[in-house]
Formats: C-alpha cells, structure tokens, sequence
C-alpha cells in the first residue's frame, strides 16, 4: 500500500514481517483523509443532512479528528456544525490503577448537548472502556437526543457491549500488537502504525 | 511512603503547575448544571476541624462532595477533645474507620505533621497555628494566574500581620516556587524574626512598594493571637498599613487586590477597596472549591499521590 518511492520526502515505512519490532504504516495520510470524508458522508447521511449534530472529540487525538470532520462536514453541506473536546479522564474505571494524571479539557459548544446528536469522536476503539467513560461524562454534560460513535481505527477486542457507528478502516490485531494514529497537528505527520506492543509508542 | 500535603514548600514547581492546571480545568465544572464528578467514589475525607473555621471547611467539604468522596466532618467542639482525648487518640480513631484523606486544621503548629506519622491516608493541612495553609496559597496563586497569566517575575507585595499569618508563610514559599517576587510589607513589631531565612524581601513603607506591585495581598490583623501590643492603636495601623481608595489608586492599572478573609473592613482594607473590580475577594472563595478538588483529586484520585511528600516519623 505505501509507496515511498513516489514521496521520497517522507520517512520510509514499509510493511514488514511479523517479529519485526518496527512499526509499520497501515494508513497514511491521503488514507486518513478519504476515511474522514467518507465518515462525513455517512454521517450526514445517517442524520439526514446532519442538523442537530455536535461533534465531541476525546481527548487527545479524537479532539483533532472531530475537528477535521467538522471541516469535512462544512465543505459537504455549506454550513458550520458545533464541535468541542470531552476529556474522560475522571470518570475511568483504571484510575485507581495508575497514578492521579493532568487532566484535559473539556470544552463545550455554547448550544450544548441537550437535545443534539452527539457523534462521539475517537481515534481507535479497543476495550470500550474509554468511550463507556465518555458516555459517563456525557451523560453530566446534559440529555443528547442520540449519541453515535466514529473511530478512524477500529482495532477489536471489545470488553463491553459497545460499538462503533462510523468506522474508517477496520483493523484485525492480535493482543500483542499496539496501534498508534499519528496526526499532523498532534505528532508532525498523518499515519497509522501497527506495531509490536511498547514498539509503536 | 505516603505523601501529603503539609506545606507549600513540599510542592515542587511542576507539582504546583499541575495542580493549577488541574484547578483550571476543575473550575469549569462550577458552571455544570450536574457539579459533580464521580473520581472519588468510595472514598472517606475526614474534615478534622480543631479551629474555627467558615469557608476553608466549607470549601473542602464542596471540593470533596463534588468528587463524589464520602465527607466525615468532626470538629473539636462537642467531640470527645472536648472531654480530653490526644490527637493521637483522635488519630486512631479516624484511621480505624478507614479515612483515605485527612483535612486537618490546627491551633498548634505542626499538628498536620504529627497526624501524618500516625495515619495511612494522606494529610491536608488546612491551617496550622502561625505556621501554613498551604491551599490557601494554591487558590490564591490560581487567582493571581487568572487575573494576570504566568506569574514569573511578577511583584506581590502582602501586607500586615506576617507574624501571625499562616497565609503569608505558605504564599512566599509557593509564590517564590512559581518564579514571583515577594515583598512583605509590615510594622517591624509583626516581622516574624527568621524573616531573612524566607524567600522575600521587606519593607516598611508600603507607599514605596504599591506602584510597583502587580498584586497587594491585605492580611487580616489576627487580634485573637495578639497577646501584646505590636501597634498604637487600630487607628493608627490603619493609616500606615491600610489600604483605602487614595492608596489603591498608586497600583499599576492591571494591579489586583487580594485579602484571604475573613475581613475587618476599615481596619487593614477600606470597604470601597474590598468592592471594587480589582478586588479578588470574592473570587478566592469560588476558586478555593477547584484549587482544593485538584489538592484532593491529585493525592486521593490515583493508585498513589501524584503530588506532596513523605512524612518520616
């Protein structure tokens, strides 16, 4: 799927055999793009030209994504759809696992949630868990009308009855492996790498 | 080993940033219709109160009860202190009941560092005798930066009773940890005499030092720890060390005025100066509730304190 030949300016990533601690790049850029426009579509699709949606990112990189699909959203119907940022941190259920951690930000579009559809927005959907906290918080924010779930990655291994509304590319892992969505405004450049676990980080 | 939260000198400069950060972002919740977080579920704070005390329990009982942690609030008057029980024996018992956090306030310097070798949960000191409140210099701290930004090589000047102000003491102590410059301005009878051992400068004459403040922290005139006469007369203290609305018009026009509380209007601030839109009073007392829900969430909300230090017995 990666051509480095074509972009010699950026770094090599090429698919590599299992046992090999490199990561490699399951979506590039060009990639991401087409899965978030499609995810727009689909979106405005399911929602019948998507008024009363309000795009929630989670903290971190889903914050970005709800952004760029709010763009995406904008350059499709013509008119600017409300996003914010929900960080869930408070409401984990591994808090008492890890020592206390800085919290990120939640920010709200001054219309609120009540009454909307809210589209949850999360880079990889693994356990569940992070987006049962999101649920959580959501639900001490206000009464949304729906809440629907877009993921750029989803990766399996689900541990709660939870699942995704808006996926951009389905990937089959082992347990073993660890994935990782870089972007742009967060790590420098656009990718998705799957690697062997603690590789990739 | 355990850590707590016993003076301001025992939160490092990222320790301090990341409570304010937290704080900063624990304030929104204030404008929630649901103010509550479920973090703390399961969890018991003791609110050990051996002072009197209005907003500083009242605030920690709020910090606490919107993270959702059960609240045990014992104060000395009709408990079995009163009947001569130890603190230590006090001690047991709330560690026998399973506390995770103890709020301790205390007439006696040092009580909250005492507790701390007796307890497993992590110690909060909410004031203790003439020697720190450390949460009260986080919030007040977290106000200044809301106010005024980064408060690196910024000029606050606290004025009044420093010798008997556990506030002035805790605040030089983090505001020197945050990179701020400190002048205690002060009748010398008030100058705590270790006073060149702390991170600050004095002065006498608080004309001289206004115009070049960013902040002016009034401290209350504790008469009830005044067992001497350290002024001439209230009225003349009030003329020196007081600030009314001649004097506020000397700050820099960005300038904040900051007063703990309680407050003896008339007496160290002029009741127009409490009023006025550069009065942070009000403020305090709100961004009290997320400087100490960061303190609790911070030492109670993870597998271990992820701020403070270890008391060795």
């Amino acid at each position: 799927m990666v051509n480095a030949a074509s972009r010699p300016d950026e770094p090599v990533e090429v698919r590599v055999a299992d046992g090999d601690p490199r990561p490699k790049a399951v979506l590039e850029g060009p990639d991401i793009r087409r899965a978030l426009t499609r995810i727009a579509h689909e979106i405005l699709e399911r929602t019948k030209g998507g008024h009363d949606v309000l795009l929630l990112g989670i903290q971190t990189r889903g914050v970005t994504l709800a952004e760029r699909l709010a763009g995406a959203l904008r350059e499709v119907e013509g008119r600017p759809v409300p996003w914010g940022s929900l960080d869930v941190t408070m409401y984990r259920d591994d808090l008492r696992l890890r020592p206390a951690r800085a919290l990120g930000r939640t920010e709200v579009p001054p219309e609120g949630v009540d009454d909307r559809v809210v589209v949850l927005v999360d880079d990889v959907l693994f356990s569940g868990r992070t987006v049962r906290a999101a649920l959580d918080a959501l639900n001490d924010l206000g009464r949304p009308r729906a809440v629907q779930l877009a993921v750029l990655v989803d990766r399996g291994h689900r541990e709660l009855p939870i699942r995704a509304d808006y996926v951009g590319k389905n990937l089959p892992t082992s347990m073993r492996e660890n994935v990782k969505v870089l972007l742009a405004e967060n790590d420098g450049r656009d990718a998705v790498l799957l690697g062997p676990t603690g590789g990739a980080k | 080993m355990n850590r707590h939260l016993i003076s301001a000198a025992d939160l490092s400069r990222d320790d301090a940033l990341l409570v304010l950060d937290t704080a900063e972002e624990l304030a929104q919740i204030a404008d929630r219709s649901i103010k509550k977080l479920p973090t703390l579920r399961g969890r018991t704070v003791v609110n050990l109160f051996f002072e009197d005390s209005t907003r500083t329990r009242i605030s920690f009982e709020a910090a606490a009860k919107r993270l959702s942690a059960d609240v045990i609030n014992f104060s000395a008057k009709g408990s079995s202190v009163s009947k001569g029980e130890s603190l230590k024996d006090t001690a047991l018992t709330l560690e026998a009941m399973g506390a995770d956090g103890v709020v301790i306030r205390h007439g006696a310097s040092g009580a909250p560092h005492r507790l701390a070798g007796w307890v497993r949960g992590s110690v909060v000191n909410a004031g203790d005798g003439t020697h720190e409140h450390p949460t009260q210099a986080l919030l007040d701290a977290f106000t200044m930066r809301r106010r005024l930004g980064d408060l690196e090589g910024r000029k606050v000047t606290i004025v009044g009773d420093v010798l008997h102000s556990r506030v002035a003491r805790s605040n030089v102590l983090l505001l020197h940890t945050l990179g701020a410059d400190v002048t205690l301005v002060a009748p010398p009878t008030l100058v705590p005499v270790a006073v060149g051992t702390w991170p600050c400068s004095v002065s006498y004459d608080l004309d001289a030092v206004l115009p070049k403040s960013d902040v002016v922290m009034m401290l209350r005139v504790q008469q009830e720890r005044m067992n001497a006469a350290y002024f001439p007369s209230v009225r003349e203290y009030s003329r020196r060390y007081g600030l009314d609305g001649d004097r506020m018009a000397q700050l820099p026009e960005h300038a904040i005025v900051m007063h703990p509380g309680p407050m003896n209007r008339g007496v160290e601030i002029a009741a127009e100066v409490a009023d006025s839109v550069r009065s942070t009073i009000v403020e305090q007392v709100a961004n009290g509730v997320s400087a100490r829900m960061a303190v609790l969430y911070l030492l109670l909300g993870g597998s271990e304190p992820a701020i403070g230090k270890g008391v060795s017995e």
